[in-house]
């Protein structure tokens, strides 16, 4: 029996001195699409990023494919989408370097043979291969993440984490990408979603964890359990959710309202 | 060419090559890191070296690239450790090494302000042969560190937190990044001058990025830019009797200029062709693929 992809056991985040999650225990074993849900303020991303490594947990364990964090090695198993690109608008550039980028790691300092190739296939997965030549910058914010879910399928990995997929893409690329998914999820791989949106991903989810603070305390997990979301608990999910407005001709995140 | 049968001035055309090639390789991952200023502090830290190296006797290249990179270690310790104490520590670095630098130089004595005039706008005549070594040694030594880390380097400025999702040592690869800018002033300490030789990082990058589409595009033009605008710069200065370092950068601020010139139709061409619908239409099915993901060995 191979150990769980993430196990989260007991975690605590503080952030400048202020608790954000406590007590998180999740495990998700190998093949699941876990939908992680909650509204602003839930710690969904602050837990996506602590499992990453990315935000230091003040309290418990979080281990990734059976190896405690600190001493994981193996990051070409784990691929992650995040919402935008850090440094979209400086340089220029292109579609091809950034899906070529998820290819670079201390194992992989130089070119090899086929990446090209591996480019052009994770291209062709979301449609884009086209693009590949043009400027990243010039992309719509729909292909803008479409490219960078391109990327996370360059890689190759077992485990995908994706921030917000949705969040201005089209409902038919929307689709598009679910398929591509549940390719991936037929395959054994492993997908944790932070998200206030399911959207065409909601059919492909296994199990759906809810964060949230109900009396205002730090966020703690309000639900595990298969879809859908518990009738009591939707309003935590969906009320005080950012409503993204997507204007069709722009299919980029125009702006954001409170919901009613 | 009479210029090259001056011994000085060949030197100072070697060392003027060096920098315009290496500058901006490294100016490339500041301004993706949004860090374009850094290179200007870094020549604030390297004039401590001077003026360390004028009261001491010691040599000023070596002098300079040890307190410059050194100044870089602290700085990116700092910034490590918390983002907005970096921004200050950043501020307080850089006035810190400007003061001193200023400081130091006036107390050794038989040093006055030309001297200091000569590391902070360039000049052709003090390039010595020692220089021009050090200035080769430490140029082989950027460009190899590019060589092996460059790819890395365009990860993390692309994204740290992917980059650090692909296994990348963010933070350590950042302290190299700065230790590398700091070795580029020094290199161009003596023939641009610490205070512009930012500059020549910085410029003919924003120059290439008016007209390229890729980062490798904009790397190349950029080195491009920088060997023309440092060795026709310095062949000006020869010329007319001038400090090197404004002519070279006066220069490349034309060759930005005329880039965004060139680009203005360029940039309407897009706006009035934009690809701004997700065109979903040519979506291949899934059905249709395999996974073709590779995974590292």
């Amino acid at each position: 029996m191979s150990p769980p992809v993430v196990c989260c056991d007991r975690v605590c985040v503080d952030i400048d001195a202020s608790c954000i999650l406590s007590n998180i225990t999740l495990d998700v074993p190998a093949g699941e699409f876990v939908a992680i849900l909650g509204s602003n303020g839930s710690g969904k991303t602050t837990l996506m990023r602590a499992i990453l490594g990315l935000v230091p947990i003040t309290s418990g364990e979080i281990e990734l494919f059976g190896t405690p964090l600190p001493r994981f090695r193996s990051w070409d198993r784990v691929a992650y989408v995040p919402q935008r690109l850090h440094s979209a608008g400086a340089v220029p550039v292109s579609v091809h370097e950034v899906v070529g980028a998820s290819l670079i790691s201390p194992r992989r300092r130089l070119p090899r043979r086929g990446d090209r190739r591996t480019v052009r296939d994770a291209l062709a997965r979301v449609g884009l291969e086209d693009r590949r030549k043009d400027r990243f910058d010039t992309l719509s914010g729909g292909q803008q993440r479409r490219v960078m879910i391109a990327a996370a399928l360059a890689k190759g990995s077992d485990l995908y984490v994706l921030d917000e997929p949705t969040a201005g893409v089209d409902a038919e690329s929307q689709e598009h990408l679910a398929r591509t998914f549940a390719h991936l999820r037929d395959q054994g791989r492993t997908t944790l979603l932070v998200t206030h949106e399911l959207g065409s991903f909601a059919s492909l989810a296994t199990r759906i964890v809810v964060l949230g603070s109900p009396r205002g305390e730090s966020s703690r997990v309000l639900y595990d359990g298969p879809p859908p979301v518990p009738e009591h608990l939707a309003e935590n999910v969906w009320h005080h959710s950012e409503d993204v407005v997507i204007r069709p001709d722009e299919g980029g995140l125009l702006h954001r309202d409170v919901a009613p | 060419m009479n210029l090259l049968s001056y011994d000085f001035m060949q030197r100072a055309l070697i060392a003027a090559a060096l920098i315009g090639i290496i500058a901006p390789l490294i100016g490339v991952f500041l301004v993706q890191r949004r860090l374009a200023l850094l290179g200007d502090g870094m020549g604030h830290v390297a004039l401590t070296g001077v003026g360390l190296a004028f009261l001491t006797g010691l040599a000023p290249v070596p002098t300079a690239l040890v307190v410059a990179a050194l100044g870089a270690l602290i700085l990116e310790l700092v910034r490590a450790r918390s983002r907005t104490a970096g921004d200050l520590a950043l501020a307080l670095v850089f006035y810190g090494g400007i003061a001193a630098g200023v400081l130091l130089t006036s107390l050794a004595s038989g040093k006055g302000t030309t001297a200091l005039n000569q590391y902070l706008f360039g000049s052709l005549s003090t390039v010595a042969t020692e220089d021009v070594l050090w200035l080769v040694a430490a140029s082989v030594l950027v460009l190899v560190i590019l060589a092996l880390f460059g790819r890395e380097f365009f990860a993390m400025t692309l994204d740290p937190d992917v980059a650090h999702v692909q296994g990348i040592r963010t933070t350590r690869l950042g302290i190299l990044l700065t230790v590398l800018a700091a070795v580029t002033v020094v290199i161009g300490m003596r023939t641009v001058g610490l205070l512009l030789v930012s500059a020549i990082m910085i410029v003919p990058v924003a120059a290439a990025q008016q007209l390229a589409g890729s980062f490798r595009a904009t790397a190349v033009g950029g080195v491009i830019l920088g060997l023309v605008c440092s060795v026709s710069g310095l062949a000006t200065s020869f010329a007319i009797d001038v400090p090197p370092g404004p002519t070279i950068v006066l220069l490349a601020l034309a060759a930005f200029v005329l880039a965004a010139l060139i680009a203005i139709p360029l940039r309407r061409r897009r706006q009035r062709h934009p690809h701004l619908v997700d065109d979903a239409s040519h979506v291949h099915d899934p059905a249709d693929q395999h996974d073709t993901g590779h995974r590292d060995a």
